[in-house]
């Protein structure tokens, strides 16, 4: 059997992309969290600020260290695997990524050492800044990556000259028409993330009884932040989706498994496409709901997959089926920041169970809703990469064969589950041990060990010594 | 724009990128060659504390080389990368494990020698892909019309396997000179010991690969050797850089070797660059010709001639924040 790199190396590019994709999520909205609470810490002296901050920064450094050595591979990818793609688009592409690295990567990598190692070192003021610079460079870093996905979407600025792309207007190539709905949904979906995670953790935290006060404090926090921005990515969402209405109509059309242009278009709740024969079955429709949503008419005219043939068409079902993941979640946090509220009218958010144990779940969500969406985005333009300019197949390096492609994907994948084995791993143990070994923390309470019954609820062997900072111990 | 050659301005940006890439990294990818022979546990908490605060603003200069590439001379991001496949995936590999053994190996506990490895290996692995990418640059690549075509391991020779290996020596010994600047007490006295062997090995092996590289490609012969220019000051430098790691180390001065090395890098950094020029893609191409559109040029520099002093100024800040000796246990989060 011949060996396809271009399948192979779709995969690849799908595989490593998405592994990069949920560390920098998680980190731009945990650096906000953790610039705030330096903030706090700073202005109020309050250990419990000070506490928390030096917790969620442990977390925060083991994210980030995945999400550097994830992304390194990730800007290499574009010459190993993309080759004609990187020589045609170089002229904007380069400079743009370029500014990421000088406008970003360097201030991220700078001030996080003296954040994570500088406490000591520098005065609080200074360390607070440092908190800020990191929080400021991963904002500057999405910035310029998504200006970059998004001209790739809906490429602008531009013109194909002898085989290269050559910017005629850098500011319509950078702030391209899909860009600032991108980038505005992409922040929302970083503070979500940040924002359930740490209020999962605390939840977990407070069903176990451990540092009540800071854990409530953290997750009442947590919970103002979600009942603002949860309503609000439904908004950017559905602006999000006008845009791609008008700029990538078949997207949409897959979005939504609407194979015939037509008017009164239903929305369908479920649906199995089938991409062979052009159709759904077994459809759960809500009426003209798709043709409202789309159009704001009743009876509005929506575009269908079978405008354009047959090879030009995305994989329907995995559109349509992420589609509906990142938009159940979007909608399910919704739901969650309101009973937050509405808990919280007789104060009784921090002592209902139930919603702690919801909330505890709720903390994978994120994640799961920036993948599929990441799918709707990226598989939805398939077959293009700049759409409808150039496609995957003349991306492709024209040296890469098969068998290549195969040893890399392989070795990628062996790589990247170990690292995140451990990292889940080591992540675990920050998180059990908790915040009662943070910094502004009494010796005593440090060295206590941890309840008996809370290590069953620790699905690995963890040795009972119940302190982390095993840079003091020597070695073995 | 007539007035300036954006390309050759290109060209020294890209030049002092790789440089400043080869010295910060260098020496905390050499702390990681000598890791699995340092004298116990306590010896390699120290020598990672040394360079943990850093290491991350020292590798995103690689990150800045391989996107500068792309946007000032992108035919050398589409020729290397496919030309160098294998051995980039090894060089990233090497980097990803190295770079979470940073914040792995200060949790675990049982499994820390597994980190230990981690570091170690994938420090090595990283630095010998770095060395044989620069032989493989000197021997050069099979194009045709803009794309490579040659075979997946065309760049995996004989003599690239020996600049691999110049490489590995070269980082160690920036790394131990390092130590001796950043540690005391028995860690610094180790470190002074390996000083010199390491010096042997880097003097021996950069004299087989420049005895052997005018033989890898005539062109590179006719610059040295077609008449006496002035590049063979160069040469000269890198013997009394050399003669100064040997001078600094006999009398115990702390700073000195680290400086020295870093000047024998740079010489033997430009003796490359002058046998090589104008070409960045050999045989075929020259820095013009690999150039991206001016008006890209123009864009990124007019920034870059902002921004980069910042970055300069406030990476030297953060050494200077972590500056003087480092002791085991210290100051992490
Ligand atoms: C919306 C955000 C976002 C997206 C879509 C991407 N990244 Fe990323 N990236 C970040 C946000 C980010 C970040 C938050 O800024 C990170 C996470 C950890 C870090 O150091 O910065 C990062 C790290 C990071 C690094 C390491 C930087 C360092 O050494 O400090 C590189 C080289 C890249 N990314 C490159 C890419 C490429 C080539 C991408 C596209 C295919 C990409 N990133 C998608
Ligand atoms: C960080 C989050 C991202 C995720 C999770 C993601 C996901 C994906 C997925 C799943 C594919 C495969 C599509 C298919 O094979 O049908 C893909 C393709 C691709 N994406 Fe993205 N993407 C992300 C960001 C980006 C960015 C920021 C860029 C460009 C700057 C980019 C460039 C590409 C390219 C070049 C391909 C080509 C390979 C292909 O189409 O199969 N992606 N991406
Ligand atoms: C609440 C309802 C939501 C709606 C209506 C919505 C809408 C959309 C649409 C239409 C796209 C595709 C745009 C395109 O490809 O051109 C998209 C992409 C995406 N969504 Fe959502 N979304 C919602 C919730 C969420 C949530 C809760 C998250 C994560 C926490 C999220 C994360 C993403 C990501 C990462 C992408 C890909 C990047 C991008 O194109 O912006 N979304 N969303």
């Amino acid at each position: 059997m011949e060996l396809d790199p271009l399948i192979l190396s779709r995969i690849q590019f799908a595989f490593v992309v998405s592994f990069h994709a949920i560390f920098p999520v998680f980190t731009i909205g945990l650096a906000s969290y953790i610039a705030v609470l330096e903030g706090l810490s700073f202005k109020t002296r309050d250990p419990v600020w000070t506490k928390l901050s030096g917790f969620w920064t442990k977390v925060f450094a083991v994210v980030f260290g995945m999400g550097v050595v994830s992304g390194i591979v990730m800007s290499f990818q574009f010459g190993t695997n993309w080759s004609n793609f990187a020589q045609a688009s170089a002229n904007f592409l380069g400079p743009i990524l370029s500014y990421e690295v000088v406008t970003a990567f360097f201030l991220e990598a700078a001030f996080l050492g003296v954040l994570l190692f500088g406490r000591d070192k520098v005065p609080a003021g200074v360390h607070l800044f440092a908190a800020v610079m990191v929080a400021t460079g991963t904002f500057i870093s999405s910035f310029w990556i998504l200006s970059a996905n998004s001209w790739m979407q809906t490429p602008a600025g531009v013109e194909l000259r002898d085989g290269m792309f050559h910017v005629t207007s850098w500011s319509e190539a950078i702030f391209n028409p899909s860009f600032p709905y991108r980038f505005m949904h992409m922040a929302l979906a970083s503070f979500l993330t940040g924002g359930f995670v740490v209020a999962g953790v605390s939840a977990w935290y407070l069903l176990r009884g451990r540092e009540v006060e800071a854990n409530r404090k953290a997750l009442s926090m947590c919970l103002w932040l979600l009942l603002f921005i949860a309503p609000a990515q439904l908004f950017v969402g559905d602006l999000h989706g006008l845009s791609t209405l008008e700029h990538q109509p078949t997207k949409v059309a897959a979005m939504e498994g609407n194979w015939e242009t037509s008017r009164n278009v239903p929305l369908l709740l479920f649906a199995i496409p089938d991409q062979e024969n052009q159709t759904n079955h077994l459809e759960i429709p809500i009426p003209n709901l798709a043709s409202l949503i789309l159009t704001h008419e009743w009876d509005g005219e929506v575009p269908g997959i079978t405008e354009v043939p047959v090879e030009e068409q995305p994989p329907v079902a995995i559109v349509f089926w992420s589609f509906r993941v990142m938009v159940g979640i979007g909608v399910l946090m919704i739901l969650f920041a309101l009973t937050g509220l509405v808990l919280r009218r007789n104060g009784r958010y921090w002592q209902a169970p139930w919603f702690l144990q919801g909330l505890r779940f709720m903390s994978v969500a994120p994640f799961l809703a920036v993948l599929t969406g990441w799918f709707v985005t990226e598989t939805g333009r398939a077959p293009w990469l700049v759409y409808g300019i150039m496609d995957q197949a003349e991306a492709l390096t024209p040296s890469l064969t098969g068998a290549m492609a195969l040893f890399t994907l392989i070795g990628y994948i062996v790589v990247y589950a170990l690292v995140f084995t451990a990292g889940l791993y080591y992540l675990m143990r920050v998180l059990y041990v908790g915040l009662e070994d943070t910094y502004g923390e009494d010796e005593h309470e440090a060295e206590r060990p941890m309840r008996p019954f809370s290590a069953t609820h620790v699905p690995f062997e963890i040795d009972q010594a119940g302190h982390g900072d095993s840079a003091k111990q020597g070695g073995h | 724009m007539e007035m300036f050659d954006l390309a050759l301005i290109w060209a020294f940006i890209i030049g002092f990128g790789i440089i400043m890439y080869v010295l910060m990294d260098g020496f905390d990818l050499g702390v990681g060659i000598l890791f699995p022979f340092a004298p116990n546990e306590e010896a390699r908490d120290t020598m990672m504390n040394s360079v943990a605060p850093v290491w991350d603003g020292n590798e995103t200069w690689l990150v800045l080389g391989g996107a500068g590439l792309l946007a000032a001379f992108p035919l050398v991001y589409t020729i290397f990368l496919p030309a160098l496949y294998i051995g980039v995936f090894l060089l990233l590999a090497g980097l990803i494990f190295r770079g979470v053994a940073f914040e792995f190996r200060f949790k675990a506990r049982t499994s820390r020698y597994l980190w230990n490895w981690a570091f170690a290996g994938g420090s090595t692995v990283a630095s010998f892909a770095q060395g044989a990418v620069v032989g493989a640059y000197i021997q050069g690549f099979e194009t045709a019309n803009g794309v490579y075509v040659g075979g997946a391991l065309d760049w995996l020779t004989p003599f690239t396997v020996l600049t691999g290996l110049g490489m590995l020596a070269g980082y160690a010994l920036l790394g131990s000179t390092w130590l001796i600047m950043k540690t005391e007490g028995h860690l610094q006295a180790w470190a002074y010991r390996i000083t010199l062997p390491l010096l042997a090995a880097v003097l021996v092996i950069f004299g087989i690969i420049s005895v052997w590289t005018p033989f890898v490609d005539d062109m590179v012969r006719e610059r040295w050797f077609s008449n006496l220019s002035i590049i063979w000051v160069l040469p000269v430098l890198t013997l009394i850089c050399a003669f100064q790691i040997y001078r600094a180390v006999r009398n115990r001065f702390e700073g000195m070797p680290f400086v020295a090395t870093m000047g024998l890098f740079i010489t033997t950094y430009l003796g490359l660059v002058v046998s090589r020029w104008p070409y960045v893609v050999p045989p075929d191409y020259t820095l013009w010709e690999a150039a991206a559109a001016p008006e890209s040029h123009l864009f990124l520099l007019l920034g870059l001639l902002f921004v980069i002093p910042i970055v300069l100024t406030y990476t030297a800040w953060t050494y200077w924040v972590f500056r003087g000796k480092v002791r085991a246990g210290e100051g992490y989060h």
